[in-house]
């Protein structure tokens, strides 16, 4: 390990680590480790069973390899599958019996694990590498018959939702990543809103990466019941460290008739040094079933780290008239590498979907928008708007769209706008005969090309998010 | 204020500037005049510090060489430029580039940065003196502007950053009648014994309105004739050739 050296880069202020013991299941992937990380959890057995399936389901699956950022092989065999905090093994009751080394790492990434920092009205399930460690403002969900936990508490407490709903919206079999996180997740969210019900507050996952060599795969299930609401927003960060490092996590979204998601994320995983040494790949699965009539399902991330972001939010519009949204900025700097965007299905009547994509490369950095529009043939009179803009800085770095287009019937449409400009250097001019310096022109000039996507997120995020656009393209203009 | 000795300016390795000499004194107007590619918009870029050029010779601004000094801390240390062509930038509020705009140049005084509420008051009474309407504030920086509107907003600009020194380069240009006065009279109004003006421009016209204390005819890279205002109307009768 040469975490030494990379303290010293000042760039990425999220890259330190802690100093906590940890548990791990030992080495590789295989039946006894799955059979550890089901153990330690204290899993009913219908679950190992599930994860034992998955994992011989993961035997015949290849990994992919259709695109654009390619990686070097991933020796499965030499990660490791659970790691945990010590402390944590007996899961916490409250907040004072959290190892207050976690809670120090959580304030030091601005995190308001303390319910004294109720004021900000915002419930965090913070998940440090394999284990949830706190969900804040639990009583006053339960109140209202919000369920707010880790997935690992949910399993043993609600298992009848959790049966119910795991795995029908990603299945089992789906892909390799997905069918690798199905056999090992290890935590992540679990949120039930029941129906009728207007979640009161923003809920929020903090996902950390602290362990080397650990491969964080997180579980996140969200259940909208009939004419309910919820906004959910996940953030990343993890230590600088010169390894690359795997995150390959399941989304699943279900939204019942007359519900509404609204999915935000932060995802600002460490991205490499500038020569792209190390970085997470952050290999996510992420897709929202809108089940019922009349519901709707709204992503939105902010993509700035990571040295390979892969992933493509999805909906299925299977209930008539629903809606999908897709709002996105990727940003990719130096040598990191996004094959972002996302798949809307249409299945059901009048369904409507649209995408809203932003990319901006730096450097060395390659941009691809990849997304599918599937129109299905009893999808009548549905529509969707895709606008797709790339922004390059620099001569150096790539912008790529390929947009898969389909359309089935005859009563829907399908529009689609692309873009490329580069930033202009009269601009920049402009900008700074106003004053500006070179910083603040890109981003002021950024942030407006990203304007569409940044007026989606909660307000209380949409400033750090602002913020967080700026940094990671410092540098960038000579 | 601005003192220029002996200027050469090169671009792309020719030569625009041969040595110019300009001494510009607080509560001066400008005017510069001359024909097309005589290095007039040059002169504003190299002013104002634009990437590109390779300058010799020595310009001193309030006792501050510019050569030294970055384009950003030109416009801080009170040079403005109007640019013939205003820029468009997309998905940015125009009232928002103003206050950053605003408060960049506060801040590199020492003085406080303007709150929003301050800043719209501000802002609105300066564009009212304009005849600009406030829904114009809250669009996209100049996107969809017509030419004068662009023209009105750097203006605007001026009249909000207060600078020492205003270039205007071919402000005048693409303007009705109506725009050209309410222009001038933004410049009019915003005069005083401290500050100081050098407008760019091919025509007299916009010298009708705005009057300048000294006119400089620049021909090929360098001022070959200076008079007071009443060298532009004999310029407009018998034309720059007749200066040869």
């Amino acid at each position: 390990m040469k975490t030494e050296d990379l303290k010293n880069n000042k760039d990425y202020k999220y890259g330190f680590t802690t100093d906590i013991e940890s548990i791990r299941a030992p080495k590789g992937l295989n039946e006894d480790t799955i059979k550890f990380i089901s153990n330690i959890k204290k899993e009913p057995k219908w679950m190992l069973e599930w994860r034992l399936k998955a994992f011989e389901r993961l035997k015949v699956l290849k990994e992919p390899n259709w695109q654009k950022p390619k990686y070097p092989k991933i020796n499965y065999q030499d990660l490791y599958y659970y790691s945990a905090p010590k402390s944590s093994s007996e899961k916490p009751k409250n907040l004072e019996e959290i190892d207050p080394k976690i809670l120090e790492t959580y304030k030091k990434l601005g995190i308001p694990l303390v319910e004294q920092k109720r004021l900000n009205g915002i419930a965090v399930d913070a998940v440090f590498d394999s284990v949830s460690v706190a969900t804040t403002f639990k009583d006053e969900l339960t109140k209202k018959g919000i369920i707010f936990c880790s997935i690992s508490e949910a399993i043993q407490k609600h298992p009848e939702l959790v049966r119910k709903y795991l795995g029908s919206v990603i299945p089992l079999s789906d892909h390799y990543f997905a069918t690798l996180n199905s056999a090992v997740f290890t935590d992540g969210s679990f949120v039930y809103i029941p129906p009728d019900t207007k979640c009161p507050m923003e809920l929020s996952t903090y996902f950390r990466i602290n362990a080397s060599e650990t491969g964080q795969f997180e579980r996140t299930l969200i259940i909208a019941d009939k004419g309910s609401y919820v906004s959910y927003l996940e953030g990343c960060t993890a230590p600088m460290r010169d390894e690359n490092q795997l995150h390959a996590a399941n989304v699943e979204l279900i939204a019942l008739d007359d519900a509404e998601i609204k999915y935000s994320t932060v995802q600002n995983w460490y991205p490499g040094d500038e020569k792209g040494v190390g970085g997470i790949y952050n290999f996510v699965t992420k897709r929202g079933a809108c089940r019922g009539k009349n519901s709707k399902i709204s992503w939105t991330q902010v993509e700035t780290g990571s040295a390979i972001t892969w992933k493509y939010p999805s909906c299925i519009l299977q209930g008539d008239n629903s809606v999908g949204e897709f709002y996105s900025i990727a940003i990719t700097n130096n040598f990191q590498k996004a094959d972002t965007g996302t798949k809307m299905i249409h299945l059901g009547k009048n369904t409507k979907s649209k995408i809203i994509s932003k990319g901006i490369s730096a450097g060395n950095a390659d941009n691809m928008y990849r997304g599918l529009v599937d129109i299905k043939n009893k999808a009548t009179n549905s529509r969707n708007y895709t606008q797709c803009d790339s922004l390059l800085m620099g001569n150096k770095c790539g912008a790529h769209t390929i947009p898969y287009i389909k359309n089935n019937n005859s009563t829907s449409t399908i529009e689609h706008e692309a873009t490329t400009t580069k930033i202009n250097e009269e601009q920049l001019y402009y900008c700074n005969q106003r004053g500006l310096d070179q910083e603040e022109a890109v981003s002021l000039i950024v942030n407006g090309f990203c304007k569409e996507v940044l007026q989606q997120l909660p307000m209380e995020f949409a400033v750090e998010a602002q913020k967080l656009v700026a940094i990671s393209l410092e540098g960038s203009v000579g | 204020m601005l003192k220029i000795k002996n200027l050469d300016a090169t671009i792309d390795n020719k030569q625009i500037l041969k040595g110019l000499n300009l001494d510009i004194k607080p509560g001066e107007v400008h005017a510069i005049m001359g024909p097309n590619g005589s290095g007039k918009s040059t002169l504003a870029n190299v002013l104002s510090g634009k990437n590109g050029y390779e300058t010799k010779g020595d310009i001193q601004f309030n006792g501050e060489n510019l050569n030294e000094l970055s384009t950003e801390e030109r416009a801080q240390k009170g040079i403005f430029l109007a640019f013939q062509y205003p820029l468009e930038i997309p998905g940015v509020n125009t009232n928002i580039f103003l206050k950053t705009s605003l408060n960049a140049v506060r801040k590199a005084k020492g003085e406080k940065e303007l709150d929003t509420l301050t800043f719209l008051k501000i802002i609105k009474e300066k564009a009212s003196e304009l005849g600009i309407d406030e829904k114009f504030l809250s669009r996209q920086l100049n996107v969809g502007f017509s030419g004068g509107e662009k023209k009105k907003n750097e203006i605007l600009q001026m009249k909000l950053l207060e600078p020492k020194l205003s270039i205007l380069d071919e402000t005048d240009s693409g303007l009705d009648i109506d725009a050209l006065r309410i222009v001038a009279d933004g410049v009019n109004s915003f005069k005083n014994k401290d500050n100081a003006f050098l407008i760019i421009t091919h025509y007299q016209r916009l010298l009708d309105y705005i009057k300048p204390d000294f006119i400089h005819v620049l021909s090929n890279g360098k001022i070959v004739k200076t008079g007071d205002a009443d060298l532009g109307a004999q310029l407009e009768k018998t034309g720059y050739t007749s200066l040869n």
